[in-house]
């Protein structure tokens, strides 16, 4: 029985390792792919270890390589991305947090139909408001800007965080509000005051899914944004799909890790919250 | 219900703040959401093509798309992708679940790990598992390298094959989120249960598949949901790893749809593809929230 036992975990630890070593191949060979000349990758092959360190094609990627007939390297999409995030997390987090607080504490005949007209907006598929918008864009003067996309993103990113502090608030109990209520304080102050503290978990789970989100998004960028409003993601499939010259992989790859670093780092420093929001979007309801 | 206030107690001005503080949203989900909905569906029935023409055509756009040879390999493709994609990256996020929640130690190194891949752009992991497996110099000179000459590995550049590069890619950066979603599942699940059936002598893989993992069919069904809906509206995916090609083998409905509305001039077909894909979304999603908001309503 002891000795099966033992078997038992090794072959336990086994596979895990491996998984571990599957999930992470693919960032080992980015990272060491992005050090090595393109002579070094010539000769040698995936997982050789770089025999020199060269960070040329990190500095190539950033700002000489080329994107179509532009060759300025990534950095002005990724200030583009930069730009487009921070105010369309900001502003669809606070409506989101809002809605919530008044679809859960403050809830009047036909909020709940509201709130299901809402949330079927996580789930439609984008491609179905995709031409409607292009043309509305256009109208108010907003086609292919920076502002442009943030307006989408905020637009279509309403339904997703509306959901996530509606669930949330739903948690805190209504003895709270009623008692805040006969102390004399009113909507606002309630939600400033008693509520919104009481919200830091959902408030960092929030950001940084709609980080996640808006960082990673491609179909709005591609779609809504030409030249020099593009996002990251664009650019960077830009520059790994362009077949004018010479296939340099280890551009393609500095590339991509520069395109994936802030979504990386929002998740080694707080890993905890991004789980959160991921299982959390899963239960919906 | 949890409307604990009569309406005598509310202000006036409380009775319609949060109205009015709601209507922002209420209106732009109604004009962007529905409103285009509706608009796209109208488009659907016109002659547009390069740009919007509100010719009305009828059904002619719908028979232009489902005589469209490439429009059928979308569709088979989104099945084979949709297929493997779930069923895989079912299989093998529920066996690491279950094999981390054997009291391992270092399990929060192994989750984070698992899980990194989802924190990326599918643009990202596309690029990254475009240069993997490219035929030159990625995993075929590998195993050349050590000493399997005859290897060969061209599924990207081999129109029979290339959608199964998108399903291990795919597989690659979800299967983490599975494992997730299960392991939060299992953690739920009361341990006396299962110390009750190792008393009665029935064995771990046992317990497992006959009681564990029954008791999460809600997390089953969600996980499916998830990952369906991530199957449909796969594009950047696809985009990145093999742009729809070779020809266009690996198209998918999503980069079907903009291709034909916004690189082909055929936004009319583009506006019909999209209408169904919702319909599609639709079909599995509507049964799904009704029985959801109806459970949480009751239970």
């Amino acid at each position: 029985m002891d000795n099966q036992n033992k078997l038992w975990r090794i072959a336990l630890y086994g596979v895990l390792l491996y998984a571990a070593v599957y999930y992470l191949l693919p960032l080992y060979v980015m990272v060491t792919t992005s050090v090595k000349s393109m002579d070094e990758i010539r000769a040698g092959n995936l997982i050789a270890l770089p025999m020199s360190i060269t960070f040329d094609a990190w500095s190539k990627a950033w700002s000489s390589a080329c994107t179509g007939v532009d060759c300025g390297g990534l950095s002005g999409y990724f200030w583009n991305s930069v730009k487009m995030v921070i105010p369309a997390v900001l502003i669809s987090t606070s409506l989101g947090a809002i809605n919530g607080y008044v679809l859960s504490k403050w809830r009047f005949r036909g909020s709940e139909l509201t709130f299901a007209l809402i949330l079927f907006g996580v789930f439609i598929p984008f491609q179905v408001v995709l031409l409607p918008m292009a043309q509305t864009l256009g109208w108010f003067g907003l086609a292919r800007s920076v502002a442009g996309l943030i307006f989408v993103h905020v637009v279509f990113g309403i339904a997703s965080t509306t959901l996530f502090f509606r669930n949330y608030y739903v948690g805190i109990p209504d003895e709270l509000i009623k008692a805040a209520r006969l102390d004399g304080a009113g909507f606002w102050r309630i939600f400033f005051k008693v509520v919104l503290p009481m919200s830091t978990p959902i408030v960092m789970v929030v950001l940084i899914w709609q980080f996640t989100q808006i960082w990673n998004d491609f179909l709005f960028g591609v779609v809504f944004s030409s030249g020099d409003s593009q996002p990251i993601t664009v650019g960077l499939n830009n520059l790994a799909n362009t077949s004018t010259s010479v296939k340099e992989y280890n551009v393609d790859m500095a590339a991509a890790i520069i395109a994936a670093l802030p979504t990386i780092v929002v998740y080694v420093l707080a890993g905890k919250y991004f789980v959160r929001g991921l299982t959390a979007g899963a239960v919906k309801g | 219900m949890t409307q604990f206030n009569g309406p005598a107690q509310y202000g006036f001005a409380e009775r319609w703040l949060p109205r009015l503080v709601l209507a922002p949203s209420f209106l732009l989900t109604l004009v962007f959401i529905y409103g285009f909905i509706a608009w796209n569906g109208y488009l659907s029935f016109t002659a547009s093509r390069l740009l919007p023409n509100y010719e009305w055509v009828g059904l002619a756009q719908y028979e232009t798309l489902f005589a469209n040879e490439r429009a059928w390999v979308a569709v088979k493709n989104l099945f084979i992708f949709g297929s493997l994609f779930i069923g895989g990256g079912m299989a093998m996020g529920i066996l690491l679940a279950v094999f981390l929640d054997q009291k391992i130690r270092g399990e929060g190194v192994l989750r984070t790990i698992y899980l990194y891949p989802m924190a990326l752009s599918f643009i990202v992991t596309g690029t990254a598992w475009k240069w993997m497996l490219n035929p030159g110099l990625g995993l075929e000179k590998l195993v050349h390298d050590w000493g399997f000459t005859s290897f060969t590995f061209d599924w990207l550049v081999n129109p029979d094959m290339s959608i199964y590069t998108v399903v291990i890619a795919g597989i690659w950066q979800s299967s983490g989120f599975v494992m997730a979603l299960f392991l939060a599942g299992l953690r739920g699940i009361d341990d006396s249960i299962i110390k009750a059936a190792q008393i009665d002598g029935a064995t771990l893989p046992r317990i497992y598949w006959r009681i564990v993992l029954p008791a999460l069919r809600p997390v089953f069904f969600s996980t499916l949901m998830i990952l369906a809906h991530i199957a449909i509206k796969s594009f950047d995916l696809v985009m990145a790893l093999t742009g729809g090609g070779p020809g266009f083998s690996s198209d998918v409905p999503a980069t079907f749809m903009y291709a034909s509305a916004f690189t082909r001039g055929q936004m009319g077909v583009g506006a019909a593809s999209a209408m169904m894909m919702l319909a599609t979304v639709a079909a599995i999603v509507v049964p799904y929230l009704y029985s959801e908001l109806r459970g949480s309503r009751h239970g």
